[in-house]
């Protein structure tokens, strides 16, 4: 698949947004480390929701006609892609409605239940961002219950990592923000791992011989009917050299994976906490990006067996 | 109703003429224009909603050309309908063909994430998903005498590759021939349930390609005469 700059930004930004503003509700339910004061609680919310309306407003980019973006919240018992706009949207006003409660000091009961809310949203929003993808029948390397779980997973690992600095600059006690973090990156480099090593295996999936019905024998492209290329080769036709994936693959576990987690034990350590933390917070971001565009650049589909391929 | 179309592989010629009519006639039909990128340029590119592929099968001597168009399969469990955020893509309850309101589509691409037969294609100039309609501004306009109620692809095959018609009346032509030619699916396994059938190439009389037998004495010795004269 062509992997497509705004869709990746949009999934990382979001993702990292989402996961940022569910664990700042975590934060705040058990005060951890000592609890963010109510100016750093409205400023990470805000920074939370400006990631997930940035992402989303991106998103919108790699549309050939966004004037009937609105369009999309309309078929929700059906298509994911509408599902995850819907609950997106659905989330806002919890979300706004939580920071309000901080703000306004209203009743711990209403903080309380509209935090949860918001929290369990961004967690379904997450995860149908994931399905948007995990439904798709014509792509083996999506087409697996790993694929939501990664995005969930990824998602927050980088909203761990952004509290882990929020907290260390906020001057709180680090240690459950490092654990935090330590424990869900863990989490999400196992499960990408796994993810790997699945999609490694080709499984059962079509071939050339399926797609053309002409089971007696071997075939092969001839000729593709077309001088030069199509819509088809440019959205499916991308293609990635196997050793120049793993060598990302391999940047992206140093990058994503164990410069945060060295990170988080320099954050322990106490000196130069905010650097460290800082760090942890990109590279956690950078690995995202990575293992994003690696996941559009991976993905073959099934279309590409009428256009040379012999399997998928 | 579930209309669809039968080609049959053993006759296509792949001459692209369905293609071409198909071009021809959507692009001034109900979802046109086709939009070309660089007709005469040195990229030519454009939306199409049939496409025709030339594959070798089996290995020489025992080899054969099948020329292979492809376009919507009318999947009866359409995935790209399903996926379609918008209501955009849908699929009529009273004949099963796929369509595409060109009035609500975003041009998000997911649809044609979801067909496994590349039956869609994006129009850059509209920005709006483009696919085969069956000529639905054809097969029903009672103004053309009926014998013309057809898709302009079906209409123009020179080779008479291509049928036209109502899969759901097990007596109609389609049915017939594919149960007597065994058509079948492609990928069935992606459980799709496309509508069209393709009917498989036939076995064909082998020639053979071993070398001649030897000839007699003479023709020994005149073989023979002829490498030394040669050297």
């Amino acid at each position: 698949m062509h992997p497509v700059l705004s869709v990746i930004f949009f999934t990382v930004a979001s993702g990292a947004g989402f996961g940022l503003f569910s664990l700042l509700f975590v934060a705040d339910f058990f005060a951890l480390g000592g609890g963010f004061s109510r100016a750093h609680l409205l400023v990470g919310g805000a920074i939370a929701l400006a990631l997930i309306v940035l992402g989303l407003l991106s998103s919108t980019l790699h549309l050939a006609n966004p004037k009937n973006a609105w369009r999309a919240f309309s078929r929700f018992r059906t298509s994911w892609l509408s599902r995850e706009g819907v609950f997106a949207v659905a989330f806002m006003p919890l979300a706004l409605a939580y920071l309000a409660c901080i703000a306004f000091d209203a009743p711990l009961w209403l903080r309380h239940a509209s935090g949860f809310l918001s929290a369990a949203l961004a967690w379904i929003t997450v995860f149908s961002t994931g399905m948007i993808y995990a439904c798709l029948k014509t792509i083996r390397q999506w087409n697996t219950p790993l694929v939501p779980a990664n995005y969930l997973a990824l998602g927050y690992a980088s909203g761990s990592l952004l509290l882990l600095l929020g907290a260390v600059r906020a001057g709180l006690d680090a240690t459950p923000y490092v654990a935090l973090a330590g424990l869900i990156v863990a989490i999400a480099a196992v499960l990408k791992a796994i993810y790997y090593f699945w999609i490694r295996s080709p499984g059962l999936t079509p071939t050339v011989n399926t797609a053309t019905g002409l089971t007696r024998a071997g075939v092969r492209l001839f000729d593709s009917g077309h001088t030069h290329g199509t819509f088809l080769t440019e959205e499916f036709g991308y293609q990635l050299a196997r050793r120049r994936a793993s060598v990302i693959k391999v940047l992206l576990f140093v990058v994503g994976f164990a410069l945060p987690a060295v990170m988080l034990a320099a954050v322990l350590r106490g000196s130069g906490a905010e650097a460290a933390a800082a760090v942890a917070a990109c590279a956690g971001l950078a690995g995202a990006v990575m293992e994003r565009w690696l996941f559009f650049a991976e993905a073959r589909h099934v279309v590409n067996l009428y256009h040379g391929a012999q399997r998928c | 109703m579930r209309l669809g179309l039968v080609i049959d592989l053993d006759v296509c010629v792949g001459c692209h003429a369905c293609a071409v009519s198909c071009k021809e006639w959507n692009a001034s039909g109900s979802i046109g224009p086709l939009a070309d990128y660089q007709p005469y340029g040195a990229e030519p590119s454009g939306v199409w909603f049939n496409r025709i592929r030339h594959f070798e099968m089996g290995e020489y001597p025992h080899n054969k050309t099948i020329n292979f168009p492809m376009s919507c399969m009318h999947c009866e469990d359409a995935d790209c309908v399903t996926v379609c955020p918008t209501g955009a893509s849908y699929k009529r309850a009273e004949d099963g063909v796929v369509l595409i309101d060109q009035d609500k589509c975003m041009g998000c691409n997911y649809c044609s994430w979801a067909c496994p037969y590349g039956a869609r294609e994006l129009d850059r100039a509209t920005g709006t998903m483009k696919k085969c309609t069956l000529c639905i501004d054809r097969i029903y306009d009672e103004n053309l005498p009926v014998e013309e109620r057809q898709p302009a692809c079906v209409l123009t095959c020179p080779a008479h590759a291509r049928m036209f018609g109502d899969f759901d009346d097990p007596d109609s032509a389609v049915s017939r021939t594919v149960r007597e030619r065994g058509g079948y699916a492609l990928m069935p396994e992606l459980n799709y349930n496309p509508t069209n059938r393709y009917l498989p190439p036939r076995r064909k009389p082998e020639v053979s390609v071993a070398p001649r037998p030897r000839g007699g004495l003479k023709d020994s010795l005149r073989q023979f005469a002829n490498r030394l004269v040669r050297r």
